[in-house]
């Protein structure tokens, strides 16, 4: 349980980061207040948000909003912050999602098929697939797509939601990068497994090549392999921003992208935090989740 | 493979392999390519302004949305074209070329020089100084990079030398986490042990012999690092917290590039890209053959 | 006829552009009978492993067999096809390896493990083949088979691991059984017990058995018959009895007077001076010369063959020439 006590620690560092920088950056005032406030406004804000008061004393109050999931107002939409965040979070989710299959459909099988024939013509294809993935960045690629598909093809919308078409670009975009890193890790991770006693063991058996490779050797290789898409699914939304904005797909990053457009700063501020404490949940939940993979460490305690 | 290719006349088949050899990269070989990619880069950003042939921020109205020299309507004036407010496409990518390099460049070594003392203190010295760093250590790496940049930028505001800093603060973590490692590792290896019997000051012994044993790792790092800075510098200038306007940037090219998407003015929007790509390819390909060269103990990056 | 006969088997390893080339077995002949144990003894690198790898032809992808045949029941096995090898391995001839808990995989079960190749041989049924999983296990002598079925090799000691594999190996019946170092990893108090399983299971089941070792003392228990490798090359080979009393090439005699025994009056342990070749770079002649307390001018440059000592005594050394 140990780790879940270093997950607090962690969400604690991070709200109280987010707290130093706005509070110790500039006039905390005017990012607080709406653009284009005047100095009275200026003034009832430092009153309200008590920003006069000593800084634990601020500190206080903001994790004790934090903990009614009270995140502001925001300026622009004039609703609670938290609300909106929660209504945008099923889009997100949604792309990322898509993103995520996409990767795993190509990302896997490709690092399978490049550590078997490792050294082969699809493991050379292989890396430079990789090494394209993790150059290109993704929200080129989003345009690079909408470039082809939308203006010359005109086979695909370019922005927008709603339909599995509005969908295909913008996952695709996304999971890019993940499908290169998903092959990669893949990869390796097979040649390990491959290249280690048990799968021979399984040869010396006499088993059909594709048994060991299906049987023995896929399910050891994954373990880290979904543990790091798991892990991945998350940051995905949250850096899904760029390709957000570029398909105006409605999910927590265009919510980001707005938020900074229209200097609101209560929205880019609640992002921020619940995207970080996102992160750490999750890296808690796959800590635990490997537990149940992998009767090792199951049985360890 | 080769035996196919022997197959052929042989000379065809020699250049076949050397042009492969360079391209590829399974070669141990110098990688020729990338480092020449880069050298031209920053040849270009050093002379920009004796190679650019029009002012990168200034531009007539009259003379925008021109195509490339090769297409229709376009001129051997604007050799590239020109952008929506008629400035020149060429001029504006050799000076984002600086822009990209000096930027990341410097955030790469700032962050490269503020991770590797934390590192090093914290590996060296543990105790509580290396759990505090180590818990900041993990609480800003849960915040994914693209997210606490904007965060940042939205509270200091826009300007070159602010996402310096930025992009150094929000990198920093990624070189400290390794560094760490890597100390923790030496601190049991016999030299350091002899220098501590021999009365060495802790501060001696950390910067005569730690220090020089981890600039191999640190290096590797900052070479893949770069690709991943101008990524996210190039994605902060799209959304519009990163170099502000008028200076030319890639990213902020590509945003202004996207308004002229849907009307088929492809050209503000692949060459920028291309020279992010090319950059960063170069960057990826010189750092993992870095890696390979100075310290396989790093194949896990 | 004997049960596995080896005729100059040869097989190198190969560097990746075609430059470097390790000669990892070389021109290496044996021979086993039906219920009779071959120790084969070396030092690390002495080819050793490649060797009973290339029986089963699994060797790694830099490896490549250059040369020889090898007998089994009457089939040259290097002649086969891939599929009909397959159906060899595991039925008809069977591998122990060094170390128990790598060689078994973590996340399935040891009845899974132990029934998977009585499934594939044989083609039974998944019922049935646990069923033989747990006979299996009793038979080497695991308590509650019943139970340890149902576990997962990191919840086994590494006696009962290596018990485990040494049920996968007669599950299907095999007629040979090839043991690499099958103890090294375990306890010095288990490693009396497993050798004696083997000796019980190769008497139950009719096994013969090749052992390879670095240890000539369970050699000596063990064998009947022992073959001693140095740097890819067989130097001696010959019955347990004779090797051990009178052997004939100066390695054999020094790996037998570096043994330190109790009667000795001798102060200092005697090593053999020197370090084993490496592989890549071997001496010109005779392997052996650099270290050879007996080396003589020919030794240097040309390497001996194998000469015939006694009735089944054969030592590669000019001596014996």
């Amino acid at each position: 349980m140990k780790r879940v006590g270093f997950a607090l620690i962690s969400l604690f560092l991070l709200s109280l980061t987010i707290f130093v920088f706005v509070r110790v950056t500039g006039d905390p005032a005017v990012l607080l207040a709406e653009p284009g406030a005047s100095t009275d406004d200026l003034a009832a804000i430092r009153q309200q948000f008590g920003l006069d008061q000593p800084l634990w004393v601020q500190y206080g109050s903001f994790l004790a909003h934090l903990g009614r999931g009270d995140f502001g107002q925001s300026f622009y939409y004039r609703t609670d912050v938290f609300e909106l965040y929660r209504s945008r979070l099923p889009y997100s989710l949604l792309l990322a999602s898509v993103a995520m299959l996409f990767s795993l459909v190509i990302g896997i099988p490709t690092g399978v098929i490049a550590a078997v024939r490792v050294n082969g013509w699809w493991d050379s294809a292989g890396k430079l697939f990789a090494l394209l993935g993790l150059s290109l960045p993704s929200f080129w690629v989003g345009l690079l797509m909408i470039l082809f598909f939308s203006v010359y093809l005109g086979w695909l919308p370019s922005s927008g939601s709603g339909t599995a078409a509005h969908v295909l670009m913008p996952a695709f975009a996304l999971g890019w990068y993940f499908a290169a890193a998903h092959m990669r890790l893949t990869r390796s991770s097979m040649l390990e497994v491959l290249g280690s006693e048990y799968v021979k063991l399984a040869r010396i058996k006499g088993l059909p090549e594709a048994l060991v490779i299906a049987k023995h050797a896929l399910k050891n290789a994954l373990i880290p392999v979904l543990t790091l898409a798991g892990i991945n699914l998350v940051l995905m939304i949250n850096v899904a921003i760029v390709v957000e904005t570029v398909f105006a797909w409605p999910g927590i990053g265009r919510l980001l992208y707005e938020g900074i457009a229209f200097r609101d700063f209560p929205i880019v501020q609640a992002i921020v935090l619940l995207g970080g404490a996102m992160i750490v949940v999750v890296n808690l939940l796959v800590d635990v989740l490997y537990a149940v993979i992998d009767p090792r460490i199951r049985y360890e305690r | 493979m080769n035996g196919s290719a022997a197959n052929a006349s042989p000379s065809r088949a020699a250049a076949l392999t050397l042009a492969w050899r360079y391209a590829s990269f399974r070669s141990e070989g110098f990688p020729v390519l990338p480092v020449l990619i880069i050298v031209v880069f920053v040849l270009t950003a050093l002379f920009a302004n004796v190679l650019a042939p029009h002012n990168p921020e200034v531009g007539t109205l009259g003379d925008r949305f021109h195509p490339p020299a090769w297409q229709d309507g376009g001129t051997g004036e604007h050799l590239l074209g020109t952008d929506h407010l008629g400035r020149d496409v060429l001029s504006r990518l050799i000076f984002g070329a600086r822009v990209s390099l000096v930027v990341g460049f410097m955030a790469v070594i700032f962050a490269g020089i503020l991770g590797t003392v934390l590192g090093i203190l914290s590996g060296y010295l543990g105790g509580w100084v290396d759990q505090v760093i180590m818990r900041i250590t993990d609480a800003w790496l849960a915040l994914p990079a693209l997210t606490f940049a904007i965060f940042l930028a939205a509270i200091v505001g826009p300007s070159a030398m602010n996402i310096v800093i930025i992009l150094a603060a929000v990198y920093w973590t990624r070189y400290a986490r390794v560094v760490r490692g890597e100390v923790l590792s030496l601190k049991e290896r016999e030299f350091v042990r002899l220098a501590i019997v021999a009365g060495c000051s802790k501060r001696t012994i950390m910067r005569r012999h730690i220090l020089p044993n981890v600039l191999n790792s640190t290096i590797v790092l900052a070479t893949l690092m770069l690709g991943v800075v101008i990524v996210t510098e190039a994605s902060l200038s799209f959304l519009g917290v990163g170099v502000p306007p008028p200076q030319p940037a890639w990213g902020l090219m590509l945003a202004d590039g996207k308004k002229g998407l849907m009307a088929g003015y492809w050209w503000l929007t692949v060459l920028p890209g291309t020279c992010i790509m090319l950059l960063v390819l170069a960057a990826n390909l010189l750092g993992d053959w870095l890696r390979v060269k100075l310290d396989p103990q790093l194949r896990q990056l | 006829m004997k049960l596995l006969e080896v005729r100059n088997l040869s097989t190198h390893y190969v560097s990746s552009r075609g430059t470097r080339v390790t000669r990892a077995v070389d021109d290496v002949s044996l021979a086993v009978d039906e219920g009779e144990t071959l120790g084969i003894v070396g030092e690390s690198g002495s080819g050793k492993t490649t060797l009973a790898l290339s029986l089963l032809r699994l060797l790694p992808p830099a490896a490549r067999n250059v040369g020889g045949e090898i007998w089994f029941e009457g089939e040259d096995l290097l002649r086969i096809s891939n599929a009909e090898m397959r159906r060899v391995r595991g039925k008809r001839i069977a591998m122990i390896l060094q170390d128990p808990l790598a060689s078994l995989n973590p996340l399935f079960t040891v009845g899974d493990q132990v029934a998977e190749p009585i499934r594939v041989h044989e083609g039974a049924s998944r019922g049935s083949a646990w069923d033989r999983a747990r006979e299996l296990l009793r038979a080497v002598r695991i308590a509650a088979p019943e139970a340890r079925v149902r576990e997962y090799p990191h919840q086994l000691s590494g006696g009962m691991r290596q018990r485990v594999v040494g049920a996968i190996a007669i599950s299907c019946g095999p007629r040979l059984l090839i043991a690499d170092e099958p103890t090294t990893s375990l306890d010095l108090t288990i490693q009396a017990q497993y050798l004696r399983l083997l000796r019980d299971l190769q008497r139950d089941h009719g096994l013969a058995m090749i052992f390879i070792t670095h240890n000539l003392g369970i050699v000596a228990k063990m064998c009947g018959h022992v073959a001693v490798m140095y740097a890819g090359r067989l130097v001696e080979a010959g019955p347990v009895a004779r090797i051990f009393s009178s052997p004939a090439h100066p390695y054999t005699q020094a790996l037998l007077e570096s043994i330190p025994r109790m009667s000795d009056g001798r102060q200092r342990l005697t090593a053999i001076d020197g370090q084993p070749p490496d592989p890549v770079a071997l001496p010109p002649g005779c392997a052996f010369h650099p270290r050879c307390p007996k080396v003589m001018d020919r030794c240097r440059v040309e390497a001996p063959p194998e000469f015939r000592v006694a009735e089944a005594q054969v030592s590669r050394c000019w001596l014996s020439g």
